[in-house]
């Protein structure tokens, strides 16, 4: 191994300095102008950061992994209808209990309830498509971006049907931003995304081997199927936990997988993934910070980390990264 | 020893591979020739789980491959199929040592990494092993992979048209290297050809398909012959012995 030993070091390295980076930006994300009431200040900026922190977490290990198994660096989870399907069932939820109902709900319940209709419909996705056998993980996008815009309409169309008083009540739901993080929902979240974690470590190094493609890995004596399933319902615990946090986030994901492949160029998940964690800490801690602190929250983090995200995205189409 | 039973794989309407009952040499070079589309990359993706079969059974050692655990037929078979994409941004050593994945879940042993470097050494890799796989030509890539599958050492190794976009320099050792993994190390090993004059010199055995079908098993040189050619190709094809070879010529 001598001839690679130094372009391992250069992996830790830069893992080494993007979370050096991420460390730095909660540090001052927690004492900037806190005018020493650090007994007020710590705790609230501590759920806001505890919120980041999750948030990034799931966005960038969910898109990782969804582009390991979909083996296409365009594509992140939304485009299966991950985020449209929590969506809808927010919204079908109100529109048949009503808000009262809804807001009486044990949050943690009904969390736990969306996240298993979730990985229910990525298992059937999954199962249902590749009973048929063959190289179907195309067919399977498509049927995923079908899905997305039926389960948009359908929401919207429930959405129009509502008294405008429940529509506010949902709106706030899903337009929920890093500002306003609701406790609870914040400790089921992290138990979820912990949960989803242990899964998804021991398939750390058949993640390796899928970005070989599917023939290579099966050769090596992966189990396609149940590695991609597995991993797929990983990635609906996430997503489910990222949106019902904040809400769809179609492109960050996308920026900060790319950046972290293109940063630590390395074919192993034990590097990319966490560089993709740090990469999202940093974009989203500080574009808070300089949002607060510049512009005097005079713009929306979510607007410019879309822009920015929509832009690595035309950037990638017009490089013909996507076959 | 590889056994298909009465194998057949349909796409709609259209069979592919039409109820093939054979059975390979447990032993030595095995070349499938026949014209395109003949289901001869079809034959060997079924044998090898990449495709499930529409009917019939595969057995490998006894092991019928659509229920058999994924890890334990991958150290006794490797398959190699045509236009490998990796997404990912590997070395060739990386590549390599991939080959190794069935054996040590991803941590290589010092065993390992003796296997990676005899195979990069057997197929003339050394020089670009630390060059990565999307800066280098198809036939450079075509050998980082087949040198990946022989670091795998199953007993049964599948190569779907490995001399695809090799000279003729790199065509040949390849060959020769088949050849000796056969000859010194008793493997099986299994190719998908379309260049005739190679099956006749490096086989022991041929298998040629013709619409889904067996055609022909035996010999080179009881194949290179012009009656059996043309019953396969429908094409008149001269036979030569050259140096006791038989060379087939077809370019008139």
């Amino acid at each position: 191994m001598s001839a690679s030993a130094p372009s391992l070091e250069g992996h830790e390295r830069r893992l080494l300095l993007l979370g050096s980076l991420a460390v730095f930006c909660v540090l001052v994300f927690m004492t900037v102008d806190a005018g020493g009431q650090w007994d007020f200040v710590l705790p609230f900026r501590a759920r806001k950061v505890a919120t980041v922190l999750l948030v990034g977490y799931a966005i960038a290990v969910s898109t990782v992994l969804f582009q390991t198994v979909t083996e296409n660096r365009v594509l992140t989870p939304a485009i299966m209808g991950f985020d449209t399907l929590y969506v809808l069932l927010q919204t079908c939820l109100l529109f048949f209990l009503g808000s009262h109902m809804v807001a009486a709900l044990d949050v943690r319940l009904l969390f736990a309830v969306e996240v298993t209709v979730m990985v229910l419909f990525s298992a059937v996705l999954h199962r249902w498509l590749f009973e048929g056998g063959g190289r179907s993980i195309h067919l399977l996008l498509l049927t995923g971006v079908v899905l997305g815009v039926l389960f948009r309409s359908l929401s919207s169309f429930l959405q129009r049907v509502i008294a405008p008083g429940e529509f506010a009540f949902l709106e706030d739901r899903f337009f929920a931003s890093f500002n306003n993080p609701d406790p609870d929902l914040l400790v089921v979240s992290a138990f979820m995304t912990v949960g989803a974690s242990v899964l998804g470590l021991r398939l750390l190094h058949a993640c390796d081997v899928l970005g070989l493609g599917r023939d290579v890995a099966i050769s090596l004596g992966v189990d396609h199927r149940r590695t991609v399933s597995r991993l797929l319902a990983v990635v609906a615990v996430l997503v489910s936990v990222s949106t019902a946090l904040v809400g769809p986030v179609t492109f960050f994901g996308l920026l900060v997988a790319n950046l972290a492949h293109g940063l630590v160029r390395s074919h192993r998940h034990v590097h990319v993934l966490p560089a993709a964690v740090f990469l999202a800490v940093i974009g989203l801690l500080g574009g808070q910070l300089v949002l607060e602190r510049v512009f005097s929250f005079g713009a929306n983090l979510r607007v410019i980390i879309e822009f920015l995200g929509g832009l690595m995205f035309i950037t990638l189409l017009m490089r013909g990264a996507l076959r | 020893m590889i056994e298909a039973r009465n194998v057949s794989r349909r796409y709609g309407d259209t069979l592919v591979v039409d109820d093939v009952t054979l059975k390979l040499p447990e032993q030595g070079v095995t070349s499938i020739i026949g014209p395109n589309g003949a289901g001869k990359s079809t034959l060997l993706s079924m044998v090898s789980r990449l495709l499930p079969l529409s009917s019939g059974t595969v057995l490998v050692d006894g092991m019928d491959v659509a229920h058999t655990p994924g890890d334990a037929l991958a150290r006794r078979l490797a398959i190699l199929r045509q236009d490998n994409a990796v997404t990912s941004r590997l070395t060739v050593r990386d590549l390599v040592t991939f080959g190794r994945y069935p054996h040590s879940r991803g941590r290589p042993t010092v065993e390992d990494r003796a296997f990676v470097e005899g195979a990069l050494h057997h197929l003339g890799l050394e020089s670009i092993a630390h060059r990565f796989l999307d800066e280098l030509s198809g036939g450079q890539r075509q050998r980082a992979f087949v040198a990946m599958v022989l670091c795998q050492d199953t007993h049964y190794v599948l190569l779907d048209e490995p001399l695809n976009s090799l000279d003729m320099k790199h065509a040949v050792s390849m060959m020769k290297e088949l050849r000796r993994a056969a000859d010194t190390l008793g493997k099986c090993v299994v190719l998908v050809l379309h260049d005739l004059n190679y099956a006749s010199c490096y086989s022991d055995h041929v298998i040629a398909m013709r619409g889904g079908r067996v055609a022909f098993q035996g010999t080179p040189e009881e194949l290179m012959r012009p009656a059996v050619l043309r019953d396969i190709y429908d094409l008149d094809i001269d036979i030569h012995v050259l140096d006791g070879k038989r060379i087939a010529v077809h370019y008139r």
